[in-house]
């Protein structure tokens, strides 16, 4: 597994970091502050092509893999970890979605809108009572003539007020718990589509959190993503590469943290000595450093492993689970390193120690991708030694 | 219109410079290369006026380089320049202005050219000779310093500001011209995904000396580079403690006028 990036991968990296760095870091204090949402940030990334990262050619993409996009994400997230949300739900969800499970008809009549930023895809799937469970969704589709009709409400969606497409699971039928859920594509200006509640959040600011509500919503039979009951399917088989964005998020997160510390610890000098001086400083920035380093390895051979197309549950698990565990480590210990600066607004670390609280939570809790991960290694151990 | 762009391959300009042992380069492992800001700026113009004029407009990269160089050269390709050429030699390790713009002229001679941009200076060797004795060699007027670039709508002629101490200076060049960058000229873009995906096909024409019709590296000129050194360090500072601040200050008042000897 080569861990290496290839020339191509450096110069997309070198192109993300010179934006993120520029262009983004001028908006996104800001823009965290006032809790706004970028539109040009989103339209200048789409234009460079970042919107379409994994989209093929002949749909308008750039055809570079998940390893461009944990790229991508990694150096967004450095600098505004708020942007990284829609750009992973984007492409690793929504894109990801329309391209493996879409008709043909579909791919050709949406990619390129996405591909292009034309229409930002989002992705809702929870509900009140149904957060890790996804089998226990009630949202009901229910066919009628060439339409379904979705009753129903979903929460805590991402960007769900900015989407151009937002694909959605509900129950096509009440009496299967698994097998009776189906993906629907669902455009905002489909009849009986509104944006509810909008949720006012610890962290990630200027990525918007809403309740998205369908009320006897008509979508066309058309818009059924696969086959009526591929839902869970549909749904379970995204969640890899949602997983590898969270984590690539996290990693970016981290980095700062430790960037922040260590700027931040050569200026100040307390005794007469600047922190980094201290033991109890260098010991933190050791674990800091050393904990990035498996958490990129991590992240990283996950992504090559599902650009090869090779099975990746595990991995990427692994990969989401550690890499969003030392986020909050680092925040954390760099923020105490900033001392009670850290704790202000002056100081970016604030903004990063709000920024990682949720990338244990989303795309799958810690205690889900604990649960994943055991269930994969019992698996192994179940073929190498037989009970 | 045929448009050609100078691109050299420095180190990044964050980079940390060490002196090799030898005194005759810097120490490379670890430091990160990049397109020499300046001729980014050139670049940028070069992909504007090819927009502008349109029709059969082509702008050709040109680099001398070490076989690196390769990565930059993709870059530039990926910003939206349609071909490259790259002057590959191990005889043309650590070159003169005189040995490169000899080099430069030749191939850019045979590429054909009705404009020239490159930047007002390597930001590595700080030498900005280049396109002057460039210049001379393909015998055109040479613009330095340009802030402001238009071409006048017959093509027939270019008018430009160019930054001098305190201002800048309007002038008129006919063509061809060779004109050198400086920042402000415009704000480079980025090398997009759908470009760096491009890139992959355009054609970089690798050339060594020979298939320029060189036998060897052409003269240096009158000058050589003898050593290289590091920057000199900085005097010994002295810290002038005491308990109380007006005590210091007098210790201070007393060095300067019988140490330094300055007050």
């Amino acid at each position: 597994m080569n861990i290496q990036l290839t020339d191509e991968e450096r110069m997309i990296q070198k192109t993300i970091r010179d934006f993120a760095r520029k262009d983004l870091a001028a908006v996104a204090d800001e823009a965290n502050r006032e809790g706004t949402f970028q539109d040009e940030i989103y339209a200048s990334l789409a234009e460079l092509g970042f919107m379409g990262i994994t989209v093929p050619e002949k749909y308008g993409g750039v055809d570079f893999g998940t390893f461009s996009l944990v790229l991508t994400l990694e150096e967004i997230s450095r600098v505004c970890a708020s942007t990284a949300v829609a750009v992973s739900v984007h492409n690793s969800l929504a894109n990801h979605i329309v391209l493996k499970y879409g008709s043909e008809e579909m791919k050709e009549k949406y990619l390129p809108r996405m591909a292009s930023g034309e229409a930002i895809g989002v992705y809702a799937l929870t509900e009140p009572d149904a957060g890790s469970d996804v089998s226990a969704i009630r949202m009901s589709a229910v066919k009628r003539g060439d339409e379904y009709i979705l009753n129903g409400s979903k929460i805590f969606i991402s960007t769900g007020d900015k989407a151009g497409v937002i694909i959605v699971i509900a129950r096509t039928d009440p009496e299967s718990k698994t097998k009776g859920m189906s993906a629907f594509l669902v455009e905002p200006d489909h009849p009986g589509f509104s944006v509810g509640k909008v949720e006012h959040k610890m962290g990630l600011k200027a990525s918007s959190t809403v309740e998205l509500v369908f009320e006897d919503c008509r979508v066309p039979a058309a818009n059924l993503i696969g086959e009526e009951g591929m839902g869970m399917q549909i749904a379970l088989g995204s969640l890899d590469g949602g997983r590898i964005g969270i984590a690539s998020q996290a990693l970016g997160i981290a980095q700062t943290a430790l960037d922040e510390a260590v700027l931040f610890g050569r200026e100040r000098k307390q005794f007469g000595k600047r922190l980094v001086d201290f033991q109890a400083t260098r010991w933190k920035i050791a674990d800091m450093a050393t904990n990035i380093d498996a958490a990129r390895l991590l992240t990283y051979r996950a992504a090559r492993m599902r650009d090869e197309g090779l099975p990746c549950t595990k991995e990427a698990s692994m990969a989401k689970l550690f890499t969003t565990r030392i986020a909050n480590t680092a925040v954390y210990d760099s923020l105490q390193i900033h001392g009670g600066v850290g704790y202000t607004e002056e100081f970016k670390i604030e903004r990063f120690f709000r920024d990682a609280r949720v990338t244990e939570i989303y795309e799958g809790t810690s205690e889900i991708q604990r649960l994943v991960i055991s269930k994969q290694v019992l698996k192994e151990y179940e073929q190498m030694y037989p009970a | 219109m045929k448009i050609i762009v100078l691109l050299k391959r420095v180190p990044d300009t964050e980079a940390k410079i060490l002196i090799n042992q030898d005194g005759n380069g810097i120490r490379e492992d670890g430091v990160k290369f990049i397109i020499n800001t300046y001729d980014e700026y050139g670049i940028e113009e070069g992909l504007r006026l090819k927009e502008k004029v349109g029709g059969d407009s082509k702008v050709t990269a040109v680099c001398a380089g070490p076989e690196e160089s390769t990565e930059v050269i993709r870059t530039a390709l990926a910003m939206g320049v349609d071909d490259a050429v790259h002057i590959c030699d191990p005889a043309l390790a650590k070159p003169s202005p005189f040995t490169i713009a000899e080099v430069l002229a030749k191939a850019i001679s045979e590429e054909g050219f009705d404009i020239i941009f490159c930047g007002k200076q390597g930001i590595d060797d700080d030498m900005a000779q280049t396109q002057s004795i460039l210049a001379e060699k393909l015998d055109i007027p040479q613009v330095n310093n340009a802030t402001v670039f238009e071409l006048a709508d017959d093509l027939s002629k270019a008018v430009l500001n160019r930054r001098i101490e305190g201002g800048d200076e309007k002038v008129e060049a006919s063509l061809p011209v060779i004109i050198s960058c400086e920042k402000g000229l415009n704000d480079p873009r980025y090398a997009s995904l759908p470009g760096i995906m491009k890139a992959k096909k355009k054609e970089i024409r690798v050339k060594n000396l020979a298939d320029l019709g060189f036998n060897e590296a052409p003269s240096s000129g009158r000058s050589r580079v003898l050593k290289w050194l590091p920057m000199p360090k900085g005097g010994e500072c002295k810290m002038v403690e005491a308990e109380e601040t007006v005590d210091a200050v007098k210790e201070l008042a007393r060095l300067l006028r019988e140490e330094a000897k300055v007050v």
